[in-house]
C-alpha cells in the first residue's frame, strides 16, 4: 500500500482545500449560538451540535437529490449495497491507521473504496446488462464481510469506535469530518445541477436518451458514483446501516403528493429536511441514537404522505380536460 | 427511391456521402444505409443478410411477424446494439458512434418508459429538446417548440398532467409531442399505435403524413398492416430476412405477405398475423 499516498492526504494539500470549509462552520457555529440564544434552545449551546445539524441539512438535500434518480429506476438498494462497502471502506482507514500510524479519516478511505464498489457494480450490470439483485447482494455482504474481518484483524482498541460507523453519531462529527462533508455536498448538487438534464432523460427512458444521444452508460457511472458520495456522507450520522433509508424514504413520500418530477425533488428535499431536524431534536431531549430516530420520522412523514395521497387522488382530478385533436394541417 | 437497395449501390452512395459531411436535410446522402448486416443475441442470428437504405424524404415501413426482428433491426438502425457482421451508417456515419441526438425522434411502444415516477405531460415534451441545450437551460424559442408540439397532438389541456395519470393513448401522445419538440430529421417510431384509440391513430398517421410532405423522413415498424398499406410510400417486409422491399402498391400484390408470416395474413385483418 502506498503509505506516502496517505501521508499527503493527511496533510498539507487537504488541509489547504478544507481551510474555507472550516471557516464556513465557525460563522456556522456561530450563527447557531445566537439562534441559541434567541430561542432558549439548550442543544444549540454545543459545538458538536451545531455541526450535526449542518451535516444533517446537507444530507437532508443531497440525499432525497440522488435518491430520486435510484427510486424511479428501480435503483433504491444500490444505497445499501454502497454503504456496505463503504463500512469496508471504514475498516480499511482504521487499520491502515491501526498498522501504519496514520491520522487518515476513515470517511476519507470510504469514499474511495464506495466509490470503486460503486464502478464495480456498474460496470458488472454493464456486462451482464441488468442491475440484478444477485450482484447487488454479493458486493453488499462482500463489503461488510471485508469490514469485520479487518476489524477483528487489529482488534483491541479499533473494535471500540466501530458503533459510530455502523449506527452513526451526532457527537463525533468532528470539524474535518463535517468539513469533508461540505467538499462532497458541493461536488454532488454541483453535479447534478450540471447533468439535470441528462440524468432525467435516462431515468425517466434510458432508450430514447440513448437515442438522443445522451451516453446512458457515462451518466449511470456517475449516478452510482456520486450514490456512494453521498452514502458516505451521510453515513456520519445515520450509519451504515440506516443511510439507505434516507435516499428512499422521502423519495417515495414525495412521488404519492407530487405531480411534476421538479415538484417531487422539491418536496422530497422537505421531508427529508423535516425529518432530519425533528429526528435530531428528539433523539437530542430522548438520549436516543439520532440515525434511527431520523429513520422513524422520515416513516411516519412517508405514511402521512400516503394519506394524503390517497385523500387528493380522491378528492380531485375527476375534472377530466378535453382532449385536442390531433392537428396535421397546421404545420 | 427505393432502388438502390443492394451492396453495388452502397460505395457510390458512400463517396458522393463524404463530400457533403454534416449538412442534413438538404443533402443527398442517405439517412439510414445497412450493408449485408447480421446480428444475434446468442449463436442465432436475428437478423441476417440485410441492405437497406434509406433517404430523405422517405416514408418507409418495416413489418413481419412477432419475432420477426423488426425491433432489433430498429435498434441497430439507431446503433443501439453492435452488429455483428456488416455495416451500419446513419447520417453517414457509423450508426453505434453517432451522436447528433438532435437530427432523430424516436417514440418507442409505450411500456420502455418509467411508470411510477412523478413527471408531467409538459416536462417529457421539454426531454425532445435536451439534445438541443446540452448542459444549459430551455430558452423561451425552446418553451415555444414545446408548446407548439403539445398543440399539434391535441395535448394542451393536459400539459400539467401527471403522465401515471393518463391512458395509453394520451401517453403516447405525450410521446410523439416529445419527438416533435425535437425537430429531428429522421422520426422512428416503433409501434407507436399499440394501446391508441382507434380515432387518435387515423389522426395520427394523417399527422405523420403531413410530417413528411414537410420533408421529414420517416421509418415506421409497424404490426398494423392496415395502418402501413394505407399510409406509407415504402414497405421492407422482414422476418429474419428482408422478404420484400419495395413500394407499398407492389407489396399488397406481392406474395411476399404470406412467404414471410407463413400464415394467410391479410391487409384486412386489422394487426394481421403476428400478435399473439
Amino acid at each position: 500500500m502506498p503509505v506516502e499516498l496517505f501521508a499527503v492526504l493527511q496533510a498539507g494539500p487537504l488541509d489547504a482545500v478544507l481551510a474555507p470549509f472550516y471557516w464556513f462552520l465557525a460563522l456556522w457555529s456561530d450563527l447557531l449560538f445566537v439562534v441559541g440564544d434567541a430561542t432558549g434552545l439548550g442543544f444549540l449551546d454545543y459545538r458538536f451540535m451545531h455541526r450535526a445539524i449542518l451535516v444533517g441539512l446537507c444530507i437532508g438535500v443531497m440525499a432525497p437529490l440522488i435518491g430520486t434518480f435510484l427510486v424511479h429506476r428501480q435503483l433504491a438498494l444500490i444505497g445499501d449495497a454502497l454503504a456496505h462497502t463503504a463500512f469496508a471502506g471504514v475498516a480499511v482507514g482504521l487499520f491502515l491507521n491501526g498498522v501504519f500510524s496514520l491520522g487518515v479519516s476513515p470517511y476519507l478511505t470510504a469514499v474511495v473504496v464506495a466509490v470503486i464498489a460503486a464502478l464495480l457494480i456498474e460496470l458488472i450490470s454493464e456486462a451482464t446488462d441488468a442491475y440484478n439483485d444477485v450482484s447487488m447482494a454479493i458486493v453488499l455482504s462482500t463489503g461488510f464481510a471485508l469490514g469485520t474481518v479487518l476489524i477483528s484483524l487489529n482488534a483491541g482498541g479499533l473494535a471500540v469506535g466501530i458503533n459510530q460507523y455502523l449506527f452513526g453519531n451526532l457527537s463525533t462529527v468532528s470539524a474535518e469530518n463535517a468539513a469533508i462533508l461540505l467538499v462532497l455536498f458541493a461536488v454532488i448538487v454541483g453535479t447534478v445541477a450540471l447533468t439535470r438534464n441528462q440524468l432525467l432523460y435516462v431515468t425517466f427512458d434510458e432508450t430514447a436518451a440513448a437515442v438522443s444521444g445522451i451516453s446512458v452508460t457515462w451518466y449511470n457511472r456517475v449516478m452510482v458514483m456520486l450514490t456512494a458520495l453521498v452514502v458516505v456522507g451521510a453515513m456520519q450520522i445515520m450509519g451504515v446501516i440506516l443511510v439507505a433509508a434516507m435516499l428512499v424514504v422521502p423519495v417515495a413520500g414525495a412521488a404519492q403528493v407530487s405531480r411534476s418530477f421538479s415538484e417531487s425533488l422539491l418536496v422530497s428535499v422537505v421531508l427529508a429536511e423535516l425529518a432530519v431536524l425533528l429526528g435530531i431534536g428528539a433523539s437530542y431531549y430522548g438520549e436516543a441514537t439520532a440515525g434511527g430516530v431520523i429513520v422513524l420520522f422520515a416513516v411516519g412523514i412517508y405514511v402521512v404522505a400516503v394519506a394524503i395521497g390517497k385523500i387528493q387522488a380522491r378528492a380531485g382530478d375527476d375534472a377530466t380536460p378535453e382532449l385536442g385533436s390531433i392537428e396535421s394541417s397546421d404545420l | 427511391m427505393s432502388a438502390l437497395r443492394n451492396g453495388e449501390s452502397a460505395e457510390s452512395a458512400e463517396s458522393a456521402d463524404t463530400g457533403v459531411a454534416d449538412d442534413g436535410r438538404g443533402s443527398s446522402g442517405p439517412l439510414v444505409e445497412l450493408t449485408d448486416i447480421e446480428f444475434g443475441y446468442t449463436a442465432t442470428p436475428v437478423v441476417e443478410d440485410i441492405s437497406l437504405r434509406i433517404d430523405p424524404g422517405e416514408y418507409v415501413a418495416i413489418v413481419g411477424p412477432n419475432g420477426s426482428g423488426k425491433s432489433t433491426l430498429m435498434k441497430l438502425i439507431l446503433g443501439l446494439l453492435r452488429l455483428d457482421e456488416g455495416s451500419a451508417r446513419l447520417f453517414g456515419e457509423p450508426s453505434h458512434a453517432f451522436d447528433d441526438g438532435a437530427r432523430i425522434g424516436y417514440v418507442a411502444q409505450h411500456a420502455s418508459a418509467s411508470k411510477e415516477m412523478p413527471i408531467t405531460v409538459r416536462e417529457v415534451v421539454k426531454m425532445g429538446r435536451f439534445p438541443h441545450v446540452g448542459f444549459g437551460r430551455l430558452s423561451a424559442e425552446d418553451h415555444r417548440i414545446v408548446d407548439e408540439a403539445l398543440a399539434t397532438v391535441g395535448m394542451t389541456d393536459f400539459a400539467n398532467r401527471r403522465v401515471t395519470k393518463l391512458s395509453g393513448g394520451q401517453r403516447q401522445r405525450a410521446f410523439i409531442a416529445r419527438a416533435l419538440a425535437g425537430e429531428a430529421d429522421l422520426l422512428v417510431l416503433d409501434e407507436p399505435t399499440v394501446g391508441v384509440d382507434a380515432e387518435s391513430v387515423d389522426a395520427f398517421y394523417d399527422l405523420l403524413e403531413a410530417l413528411n410532405e414537410e420533408g421529414i423522413t420517416i421509418l415506421l415498424i409497424e404490426h398494423d398492416l392496415g395502418a402501413v398499406t394505407n399510409h406509407a410510400r415504402r414497405v421492407v417486409c422482414l422476418n429474419r430476412e428482408v422478404y420484400f422491399d419495395g413500394p407499398t402498391d407492389e407489396f399488397a400484390e406481392s406474395d411476399a405477405l404470406a412467404r414471410a408470416f407463413g400464415t394467410a395474413a391479410s391487409f384486412t385483418g386489422g394487426s394481421g398475423g403476428g400478435r399473439a
